[in-house]
């Protein structure tokens, strides 16, 4: 049978406040337990909070960026469920009346083909602290430090239909918040959390089959591979006649297997109502327009910009395009470079390619642009070939700050293509090579070019791999007759 | 309206709240009776009346994104149970 997956995504996204959403300490990364946990977040007795205005800009700025009606009175609700890293009891949330009503996201797969997918929603909370479970004779040790941090949770349409859609559409939503700076991006460190809501159904049935969520997807590999499992896992079960449950399931991505972390038919009631520490929060026009105006430029503009401004193809500006981090850091390279098609080749070939390898990304990309803008411009004029422009993209990549055109001096890499010299090279070799020349010389034009070869690998070797191929293959085919 | 039994215990157990037989007793006539209340009102026709979020018509006041508060963690670790490393002990909990 052919099955058709459905994927829905929830995404937590932690805004680059200073402070929490509803006190007034600080949420930087990394600081020592509860060193930034105050009374508020602790859920003190006779604390009330306070909501950050900062929130709501960010939360209003994702809601113009995919077209969203914003609500200019949301509401707080309380979800109450007993978790020691949510001393409240409840976590402060909105349900009913969200700051961002529905919206699309358009993703551009890698066919070409666009996507629409829909937004349902994206609303307000407060995160969670976290839970550590090891060794502490047998308790848990809690830390309250991310307690109170300020998140948009969105929430799409079951409108995706792979994984790679999914994926594509993971990245295209990493771009945009990123871009508006409304969040670090970082997923290592859980900025941006993805769950993935997946249901398979038979081809061409309509009603929807019933889902699984799948957490604790900290990478796109991961969420990609993560999917890539599950589904595998549903239709299994419903090929063997079983039956899905509908459930929670945490994802390792290092063993690529899941298990089911609670099934919601023991799911906790949250009790939803509307906090009454919170009045409703009503935002104005005024306070809309402002935030329109200040917009940054988003990465379907930046598209459509490089396409006029680089000439890029549709395909190379909307890979450059997709997040702030790239976009600046090809940017950077094309000024120097000035080859900025070849400015962007090399940062989706070679680069891409090596920081995927070690999961690193553009914004701790240990060349630096202007590096590579140089490099660019050493090919572009013909200083390098592309043996030495791989020779001193190495030494870039393992830290080497000196500039190209240092290196290329330093390790012998400038290509030849003076005419008088190489051609005194050609004479040297061809003089030892008797026999192939008349090989070549006798052979059926068409066949050639493949003879050719045989001269190109002793020459490149004689030029200790600096005579330009260009220049010499031309004097070779001179030589040969051709 | 009456509240069964399972209810009390069920509200009882998501609530953390631990109920002696002869509590559930008394509270399935007191729940029942706060019950009766919530039909009473029930029947006022509310199809025109906007839901009420709160009490007060007011709109929230927000505050800047300014860091105001220290750390205070040792005032507050002294009055909790158990911590270690900073952090606060509580019985373990893995779902």
């Amino acid at each position: 049978m052919q099955w058709e997956v459905v994927i829905g995504l929830e995404i937590h996204v932690q805004l680059a406040t200073q402070t929490k959403i509803f006190s007034g300490s600080s949420t930087a990364y990394g600081a020592e337990p509860n060193t930034q946990a105050s009374a508020v977040d602790l859920a003190m007795p006779g604390t009330l909070p306070v909501a950050n205005e900062q929130a709501f800009r960010y939360a209003t700025m994702f809601g113009l960026a995919i077209d969203a009606e914003i609500n200019r009175r949301s509401v707080f609700e309380r979800k109450n469920y007993f978790y020691p890293d949510l001393p409240k009891g409840y976590q402060t949330t909105q349900l009913a009346e969200p700051i961002v009503g529905p919206g699309h996201v358009d993703v551009q797969l890698a066919d070409g083909t666009e996507k629409r997918v829909r937004i349902h929603h994206a609303h307000l909370e407060e995160d969670a602290g976290k839970s550590l479970h090891e060794d502490y004779h047998g308790m848990s040790g809690i830390d309250l430090n991310r307690a109170g941090t300020p998140l948009i949770e969105i929430v799409t349409e079951p409108d995706m239909r792979s994984a790679e859609e999914a994926v594509a559409f993971a990245r295209k939503l990493h771009g945009l918040v990123t871009s508006l700076g409304i969040c670090d991006g970082d997923m290592s460190q859980g900025s941006l959390r993805f769950d993935v809501n997946i249901s398979v159904r038979p081809e061409g049935e309509e009603k929807l089959g019933t889902r699984t969520e799948t957490k604790n997807l900290n990478s796109f590999r991961f969420m990609e591979s993560a999917i890539h499992h599950e589904v595998e896992r549903q239709i299994d079960i419903l090929e063997d006649g079983g039956t899905i449950v509908q459930e929670t399931r945490l994802y390792n991505g290092d063993r690529n297997e899941s298990k089911s972390m609670r099934s919601k038919e023991e799911a906790n009631d949250y009790r939803y109502f509307p906090c009454p520490d919170l009045l409703p929060v009503v935002i104005d026009d005024a306070f809309i327009d402002s935030l329109r105006a200040q917009m940054p430029e988003l990465p379907d503009a930046k598209k459509t910009r490089f396409q006029a401004e680089y000439a890029l193809s549709d395909y190379d500006a909307n890979l450059v395009s997709s997040n702030s981090a790239i976009a600046d850091y090809f940017e950077q390279t094309a000024k120097v470079g000035g080859d900025a098609k070849l400015a962007a080749n090399w940062i989706l070939g070679e680069l891409s390619a090596r920081l995927n390898a070690e999961d690193r990304s553009f914004r701790n990309c240990p060349v630096p642009a202007e590096r590579l803008g140089q490099l660019v411009q050493r090919i572009s004029d013909n200083t390098l070939s592309s043996s030495g422009a791989k020779k001193v993209f190495e030494l870039l990549w393992n830290g080497e700050s000196a500039d190209v055109d240092e290196l290329i001096e330093r390790e012998g890499l400038k290509q030849v293509s003076d005419t008088g010299e190489l051609e005194k090279l050609v004479d040297s070799v061809l003089a030892d090579m008797p026999e192939q020349i008349e090989q070549y010389q006798s052979a059926d034009p068409g066949k050639r070019k493949k003879l050719m070869g045989g001269f190109m690998g002793p020459l490149m070797k004689a030029s200790k791999g600096q005579g330009n191929p260009k220049v010499l293959t031309e004097i070779l085919k001179k030589k040969l007759g051709d | 309206m009456s509240i069964s039994r399972e209810d009390i215990e069920k509200v009882a157990v998501l609530a953390r709240i631990r109920l002696e037989d002869d509590q559930v007793e008394a509270l399935e006539k007191d729940l029942g009776n706060i019950l009766n209340l919530v039909d009473q009102l029930q029947a006022a026709d509310t199809a025109d009346v906007e839901p009420l979020a709160h009490p007060l018509d007011a709109v929230q006041r927000l505050r800047p994104d300014q860091v105001t508060e220290i750390d205070q963690r040792e005032a507050f670790q002294k009055i909790a149970p158990a911590t270690e490393d900073g952090l606060y002990l509580v019985p373990r909990v893995i779902e």
